[in-house]
C-alpha cells in the first residue's frame, strides 16, 4: 500500500514565482463573449450539467402536466393529441438530452479532476459535442410549443412511426433529437476512454483508479457497443420515411420487430449506460462519509464489468410479449435475473463499507440521498427482478406497474445519486458549499414526493391501466390512485424547487471555496485552479489524499510533476494503461471557434434536413466540414524536443502509433464503425430470416456478375497498397529545404479515388440488374451496404485529402505523421469493412440460393 | 423508522387503494387460469421480494447504527459475496425454475379440431373478431369478445395497421399484434362474467380509447349466442327504426359497416349486424343505448378524436334519434 516513492519527489522547492502566472496565463478562461470558445473542463462541464438539468427541469415539468391531466377521470386538461406528443418528448428529453448527457457531462467535469490531468485529452471534441447537443436538444424540445413534436414514444415503434401512420415532420425531429445524443455520446466515449485510460497521474495502476473512473471507462465502453445498433435503426427509419426502402413493411419483406431488436440492443445497455456512472459516484462518496476505503473495491470493479457484460444480453425483456419462442424467453429471462447479482454485489459493497467506517455514520445531505438510492433502488431492482419472470410480464408489460419500475431504476438509480453528487461535488468548482439545510428540505420533499408518485403505480398497473394513455374513464375506478400519484408528483417537483433555490443563493463559479470539504480521500479534492491542480501528484494508493497527508501541500507548490508549462502551452501528461507509467507530454488544443462553427453548421444541417430545407442544409453541411478541418489544421503541432516534468523525468513531446492518444482515438472510431456494421449484419439475416421469398436470386433480380464484386475488391485491395506505399514515401522528418513531395499526396488521392470507385462499382453493378432500393427489404438492405461503406469511404477521403494538404504545406513527415497514421488506419478499416460488405451481398444469396 | 410497520402499512395500503377500483380490468381479480396463475407467481414474489427489502433496510440500519460486534459481521468481503452472489444466486434459481413452470403451464394442449377459432385484428382503434366454427362458417363481430367458461380458446391476434397489443387481464397476460405475424393467445375462463382489457402497446392517437368486453359464459350460452350471432340482423318494421333503416342505407353508412340482411356490406368499420345487443359502443368509449349512438354519429371526433368515422352532421334532429334507435335495436 505504502509503495515508496520515487526517490526524487517531492522536488526541491520553492518554485519560481513566474511559473505559476504562465500556467495562469495558458489555462486562462476565455472572457465576455469568447466564453463560447471556452475549452477548459470545469467551465464546459458546468454548462454542460447546467444544460442537462435544464432539460431535466423542461421535461419534469411536462411530466407535471401528465399527473394534472391524469389526477382525475375523464379529465380535458390536455387534449389526446397533445398528450402524446408530451409523454413523448418526455421520455426522449429524460433519457437523451438529460440522463446521458448529464453522465457525460459528469465524466468532463470530474475525470479530470480525479485523475489530476490538466484537462480531457481532446477538449475541444467535449465542447464541441456539449454545444451540438445544446443546439440540437432547444430545438427538439421546443418542437412541443407548435404542434410539431413527436408522439410515438420514446422507442418510437414502427410501423406507427413510418410516414403512412406519422405524415409530418414531427417524427423525424425525434430523429434529429437522436441524432445529436448519437453524436455527443459517441464523442463522449472517445474521450473519456482515451482520458481514463492515457491521462491517469503517474502510479495509478488500474487497481488505484477511482470506482468512478472504472464506471465511466465501461460506460464508455457500452456506448461503443450500444450506440452503433440504435445508430443503424434511426437510419433505417428515416431511410424508410423520406425514400420508401421498406427495413419495416411487413408487405414488403420488413419486419416491425427489426426496429425492436435494434433499438433494444442499444435501449437496455443504455439503463445500465445511465446507472454504472450513477453507481460509481455512489461508491465515491459513500467510502468519504464512512471515512473508510471502499470495502470490496475489487468484487465491485468486477460487477461494474459484469454488469456491462451481461446488459448486452437482456434486451428482449423489453419484448416478451411480441409472441417470440419458448426458448429464447427463458434465455432472456435467466440473463435478466442474472443482471441482479452484480447490482446486489455493490448493494452489500456499500453496506459493508458504512459498517466498517468511523462513527457515527455522517448523516448530511449527500449521505440522505444515498440512503434514499439505496431504497428506491433496492425496490425498483426487486420488481425488476418480477419482471423478468416471463408469465409476470405478460400482465404487467406496458402497464403503469413498468412506469412505476422504470422510474424506480431510473429516478432511484441515477437521479437520487445525481443531487448526492451535486451536494458532494459543489465545493470543487463553486466558492459557496450548498446549504445543508434547503438540502435536507429538497431531499425529504424529493423522497417522500417520489415515493408518493411512483408507488401507487405499481397497483395501478395491476388494475388494469396501460401505460401511455391520455385519460381513463371514471368508470374503472382508478382515480384514487391516480390522484395520489400526482400528488406526489407534485411534493417531488417542490424538493427540485428547493434546490434550485439553492442553486441560485449558494451556487457562485471559481475557487476559493472550502478545501476538501469532506476530507475525502480523492484527487479531486486537491487544490486547483484553472489549469487544475499546480503539479500532478505521484500516485501511490486508491486514497492518496488519506495516506499521504503533505500530499495537498507538496502539489500546492509544485513540488510534484509538470509543476509549468516546458513547451509553453497547453499539455498534460500521457501514461501507460495499466501500469500509469509517464511516456510523453500530449500538446492539447486551447480554445477556440472553430468547434463552435462546426458544432453549429452540424446542428444547422440536421435542422435543414428536417425541414427538407435540402439546399441549405448542404450548405450547413459543407460548412460543418470545413469547420472539422480548420479545428483539425491547428492540431498536430510538430514535436517541441524533450521537456523535464520534475522528479527526474524528460519525456518526449511528441509520439505516433499505438502509444499515441490519436491511435487510441482512431481505434475507438474503428470499433464504433464496425459495431455498426455488425448491426446491419445482423438486420440483413434477420431479415433474410423473416422474409426469405424476397431474397435473390427468386424472389428479387439476379445479383450482378461475379465481374463487379471482384472489381470493387480489387479497386480496394490496391487503394490499401498504395496507402501502405504512401506511408514507406513519407518526407523525411526535418527537412524543410526539400522540395514539394508530389508521389505521396498523388499516391494517397489515387487510393481515395479507387475508395469511392469501388463503392461506386458495387452500386452500379446492382442498379444494371435492376435492383430498385424500395422494392423490398432484401434490395433495400443491399444498397444500405453500400449506403454504410459510402459513408465511411467519404470520411476517409476527407482525411486522405487531409493528410495531402498537410503533406503539400510540410506539415506531414516521418515524425510527424499523426495525420497520415489516422488517414491510413480508416483507410485500411474501410477497405475491410467494404469486403465484408461484398462477401455478404455476393455471397449469402449465393450460397443459400 | 420501525421496518415492520412500514410493511403493515404497505400491506394494508394496497388493499385499500384498490378498494376504490373496478374489478373488471384488474389483474388482481382473475377469472381465468392463465391470470390466476399469474396472480399467485404475484403475491409470491411481492411477499419475498418485501422481506427481501426489510432485509436490505435492517442491514443498512444496522451499519449505521449497529454496535461494533454487529457491524463488524458485516464489514468484510465474506458478508458481500454471501449476501451479493450466494443469496441471490439461490433464490433467483428458485424463481428462474418456478417461471418457467407457469410459462410452461399456459402452453397447454393444441386446440380441439371441433372447437370454434377465434381470430382478432386490431385496427386504429378497435377491435375485429371473426369466429370460424368447424365447418369454416364464419361470421364477424367486434370489440367483444364471447367465450365459453373452462374450455381453452386460442386467439388468432393480427393486426391491420400498426402495433396493437390484447389484453383481457382478467383472464390472461397480453400478446401483442404485428404486421406479417399472427400471434396465439391462449386463455381459459373459470367463470362467468363480462370483464373488460384495453389495448396495450401504444398505437397512435386514440390508444386510450381501444378497449373492449370479454363475457365469459356457459357452454350452452355461448352456443346459443353463436346461433344468434351468426344470423342476420334483425328485421325491425317498427316506424321509427325502420325510417332509421332507411337513413342509414340512404346515407352511404353501408359504404363502412356490413348490416347483415341489407344491402350495407362495408368492410372498413365495426360490422354493426348486432351492435345493439353488445356491452359498449366505439371499443367501450361510450354506454350502449340510443342517446350514446346520437352522440356518437354526430360528435364522434369530440368523444374519440382521430378514430377514423367522420362526424355526420347531416340528419335532423329526429333524423338522428330515428337511427340511433335503430342501431339500439339490433340486439
Amino acid at each position: 500500500m505504502t509503495r515508496q516513492y520515487p526517490a526524487e519527489l517531492p522536488n526541491k522547492g520553492p518554485r519560481p514565482e513566474e511559473e505559476l502566472e504562465e500556467l495562469k496565463r495558458i489555462w486562462a478562461t476565455p472572457k465576455g463573449f469568447k466564453l463560447l470558445t471556452v475549452v477548459n473542463n470545469t467551465v464546459v462541464g458546468t454548462i454542460y450539467i447546467g444544460a442537462a438539468f435544464l432539460f431535466f427541469v423542461l421535461a419534469g415539468i411536462l411530466a407535471l402536466l401528465m399527473r394534472t391531466q391524469l389526477a382525475v377521470a375523464d379529465n380535458n386538461f390536455l387534449s389526446q393529441d397533445l398528450y402524446n406528443q408530451i409523454f413523448t418528448v418526455h421520455g426522449t428529453t429524460m433519457m437523451f438530452l438529460f440522463a446521458v448527457p448529464i453522465v457525460e457531462a459528469l465524466g468532463v467535469m470530474l475525470l479530470p479532476q480525479m485523475l489530476a490531468a490538466r484537462d480531457l485529452p481532446f477538449p475541444r471534441l467535449s465542447a464541441f459535442a456539449m454545444w451540438a447537443y445544446i443546439i440540437g436538444g432547444l430545438v427538439f424540445f421546443s418542437t412541443i410549443f407548435y404542434d410539431m413534436a413527436p408522439k410515438g414514444g420514446w422507442f418510437m415503434y414502427p410501423p406507427l412511426t413510418l410516414t403512412e401512420y406519422s405524415p409530418g415532420n414531427n417524427a423525424d425531429f425525434w430523429l434529429l433529437g437522436i441524432g445529436f445524443i448519437e453524436i455527443s455520446a459517441i464523442a463522449g466515449a472517445i474521450e473519456i476512454i482515451v482520458g481514463v485510460l492515457r491521462t491517469r497521474p503517474p502510479g495509478m495502476t488500474l487497481a488505484k483508479m477511482p470506482i468512478f473512473a472504472w464506471a465511466m471507462l465501461i460506460f464508455a465502453a457500452m456506448i461503443v457497443f450500444a450506440f452503433p445498433a440504435v445508430i443503424l435503426a434511426t437510419m433505417l427509419l428515416e431511410l424508410e420515411r423520406s425514400f420508401g426502402w421498406p427495413f419495416f413493411t411487413a408487405a414488403l419483406g420488413g419486419d416491425a420487430l427489426l426496429w425492436q431488436h435494434l433499438f433494444w440492443f442499444f435501449g437496455h445497455p443504455e439503463v445500465y449506460i445511465i446507472f454504472l456512472p450513477a453507481a460509481g459516484l455512489v461508491s465515491m462518496m459513500i467510502p468519504t462519509m464512512a471515512q473508510t476505503p471502499l470495502i470490496g473495491y475489487r468484487l465491485i470493479v468486477v460487477a461494474l464489468i459484469a454488469t456491462g457484460f451481461f446488459s448486452f444480453g437482456l434486451w428482449v425483456h423489453h419484448m416478451f410479449t411480441t409472441g417470440i419462442p419458448g426458448l429464447s424467453l427463458a434465455f432472456f429471462s435467466a440473463a435478466s435475473m442474472a443482471v441482479a447479482i452484480p447490482s446486489g454485489i455493490q448493494v452489500f459493497s456499500w453496506i459493508a463499507t458504512i459498517a466498517a467506517g468511523k462513527r457515527p455514520f455522517r448523516i448530511n445531505v449527500p449521505s440522505l440521498f444515498i440512503l434514499g438510492f439505496l431504497f428506491i433502488f433496492v425496490l425498483g431492482g426487486l420488481t425488476g427482478v418480477m419482471v423478468a419472470v416471463v408469465p409476470f410480464d405478460f400482465q404487467a408489460h406496458d402497464t403503469y406497474f413498468i412506469v412505476a419500475h422504470l422510474h424506480y431504476v431510473l429516478v432511484g438509480g441515477m437521479v437520487f445519486p445525481l443531487f448526492a453528487t451535486f451536494y458532494y461535488w459543489a465545493p470543487m468548482v463553486s466558492r459557496k458549499m450548498l446549504s445543508e439545510r434547503l438540502g435536507r428540505w429538497a431531499f425529504w420533499l424529493m423522497f417522500i414526493g417520489f415515493n408518493t408518485a411512483f408507488f401507487p403505480m405499481h397497483i395501478t398497473g395491476l388494475a388494469g391501466m396501460p401505460r401511455r394513455v391520455w385519460t381513463y374513464s371514471g368508470y374503472l375506478g382508478w382515480d384514487l390512485l391516480n390522484s395520489i400519484s400526482t400528488a406526489g408528483a407534485f411534493i417531488m417537483a417542490t424538493g427540485v424547487l428547493i434546490f434550485i433555490i439553492d442553486l441560485i443563493r449558494n451556487f457562485r463559479l471559481g475557487g476559493g471555496g472550502p478545501e476538501n470539504p469532506w476530507n475525502a480521500g480523492t484527487l479531486e479534492f486537491l487544490p486547483t485552479d484553472v489549469y487544475s491542480t499546480r503539479s500532478v501528484p505521484h500516485v501511490t494508493s486508491r486514497e492518496p489524499l488519506w495516506d499521504q497527508p503533505d500530499l495537498a501541500q507538496q502539489v500546492r507548490e509544485g513540488l510534484h510533476y509538470l509543476p509549468n508549462a516546458p513547451t509553453g502551452r497547453r499539455e498534460t501528461i500521457i501514461t501507460s494503461v495499466i501500469e500509469a507509467k509517464p511516456q510523453y507530454l500530449m500538446q492539447m488544443a486551447g480554445s477556440s471557434w472553430t468547434h463552435v462553427a462546426a458544432a453549429v453548421f452540424t446542428a444547422g444541417c440536421f435542422l435543414l434536413l428536417t425541414i427538407k430545407a435540402v439546399a441549405i442544409a448542404l450548405i450547413s453541411g459543407v460548412l460543418a466540414i470545413v469547420s472539422f478541418i480548420v479545428w483539425a489544421w491547428q492540431l498536430d503541432r510538430p514535436d517541441q524536443g524533450e521537456v523535464d516534468i520534475g522528479g527526474g523525468i524528460r519525456l518526449p513531446t511528441y509520439m505516433t502509433g499505438p502509444s499515441s492518444h490519436s491511435w487510441w482515438a482512431m481505434v475507438i472510431v474503428m470499433l464504433v464503425a464496425a459495431s455498426l456494421f455488425i448491426s446491419y449484419i445482423f438486420s440483413y439475416l434477420y431479415l433474410w430470416i423473416v422474409s426469405p421469398e424476397v431474397w435473390a436470386p427468386a424472389g428479387s433480380p439476379a445479383l450482378p456478375p461475379l465481374t463487379y464484386p471482384v472489381n470493387s475488391a480489387i479497386l480496394l485491395v490496391f487503394g490499401s497498397v498504395l496507402v501502405y506505399w504512401a506511408g514507406k514515401r513519407l518526407p523525411p522528418a526535418g527537412r524543410l529545404d526539400l522540395h514539394l513531395p508530389l508521389l505521396t499526396p498523388a499516391l494517397l488521392m489515387l487510393a481515395a479515388a479507387f475508395l469511392a470507385g469501388s463503392v461506386g462499382v458495387e452500386v452500379l453493378g446492382h442498379l444494371r440488374m435492376g435492383l430498385d432500393p424500395s422494392a423490398n427489404s432484401y434490395s433495400a438492405m443491399v444498397y444500405m451496404g453500400s449506403f454504410l461503406t459510402g459513408q465511411a469511404a467519404f470520411a476517409t477521403i476527407i482525411l486522405c485529402a487531409f493528410a495531402c494538404g498537410r503533406l503539400v504545406s510540410k506539415r506531414l513527415d516521418q515524425k510527424r505523421s499523426v495525420t497520415f497514421d489516422n488517414a491510413a488506419l480508416l483507410y485500411w478499416y474501410t477497405a475491410g469493412q467494404g469486403m465484408c460488405g461484398l462477401v455478404l451481398i455476393h455471397g449469402f444469396p449465393r450460397v443459400i440460393g | 423508522m420501525s421496518k415492520g410497520r412500514i410493511r403493515t402499512t404497505a400491506g394494508a395500503g394496497i388493499l385499500v387503494l384498490l378498494a376504490g377500483c373496478n374489478p373488471e380490468q384488474s389483474a388482481f381479480a382473475p377469472a381465468g387460469v392463465e391470470a390466476e396463475r399469474i396472480n399467485v407467481l404475484f403475491w409470491v414474489m411481492t411477499i419475498a421480494g418485501g422481506f427481501i427489502l426489510v432485509g436490505v433496510l435492517v442491514l443498512s440500519a444496522v451499519a449505521i447504527y449497529g454496535g461494533e460486534t454487529l457491524r463488524s459481521q458485516l464489514s468484510n468481503e465474506r458478508f458481500i459475496t454471501g449476501a451479493g452472489i450466494v443469496f441471490p444466486a439461490v433464490v433467483l434459481s428458485m424463481l428462474l425454475v418456478y417461471g418457467f413452470v407457469v410459462l410452461g403451464a399456459g402452453a397447454g394442449t393444441p386446440p380441439s379440431p371441433d372447437g370454434i377459432r377465434i381470430a382478432i385484428k386490431g385496427e386504429q382503434w378497435w377491435w375485429r373478431l371473426t369466429y370460424v366454427d368447424a365447418d369454416g362458417n364464419s361470421f364477424e363481430s367486434a370489440n367483444e369478445l364471447h367465450v365459453p367458461v373452462g374450455q381453452p380458446i386460442y386467439l388468432e391476434l393480427t393486426t391491420a395497421d400498426v402495433l396493437h397489443s390484447f389484453w383481457a387481464p382478467r383472464l390472461a397476460g397480453k400478446l401483442d399484434m404485428i404486421p406479417g405475424r399472427t400471434n396465439i393467445l391462449t386463455l381459459t375462463a373459470t367463470e362467468e362474467g363480462v370483464s373488460r382489457g384495453q389495448c396495450a402497446e401504444y398505437c397512435g392517437g386514440a390508444h386510450a380509447l381501444m378497449s373492449f368486453h370479454v363475457v365469459a359464459q356457459t357452454q350452452e350460452d355461448f352456443q346459443a349466442w353463436v346461433a344468434k350471432e351468426s344470423g342476420p340482423a334483425v328485421k325491425n318494421e317498427n316506424g321509427r327504426a325502420a325510417r332509421g333503416r332507411q337513413l342509414f342505407l340512404n346515407a352511404g353508412c353501408g359504404g363502412c359497416h356490413t348490416i347483415r340482411g341489407t344491402r350495407a356490406a362495408g368492410a372498413i368499420g365495426p360490422d354493426l349486424t348486432h351492435v345493439g345487443g353488445r356491452h359498449s359502443l366505439a371499443a367501450a368509449t361510450l354506454s350502449n343505448n340510443a342517446q350514446a349512438f346520437a352522440a356518437w354519429i354526430s360528435n364522434n371526433q369530440h368523444i374519440k378524436p382521430e378514430n377514423k368515422m367522420p362526424p355526420y352532421n347531416i340528419f335532423t334532429r329526429p333524423e338522428l334519434e330515428d337511427l340511433a334507435l335503430y342501431l339500439e335495436s339490433l340486439k
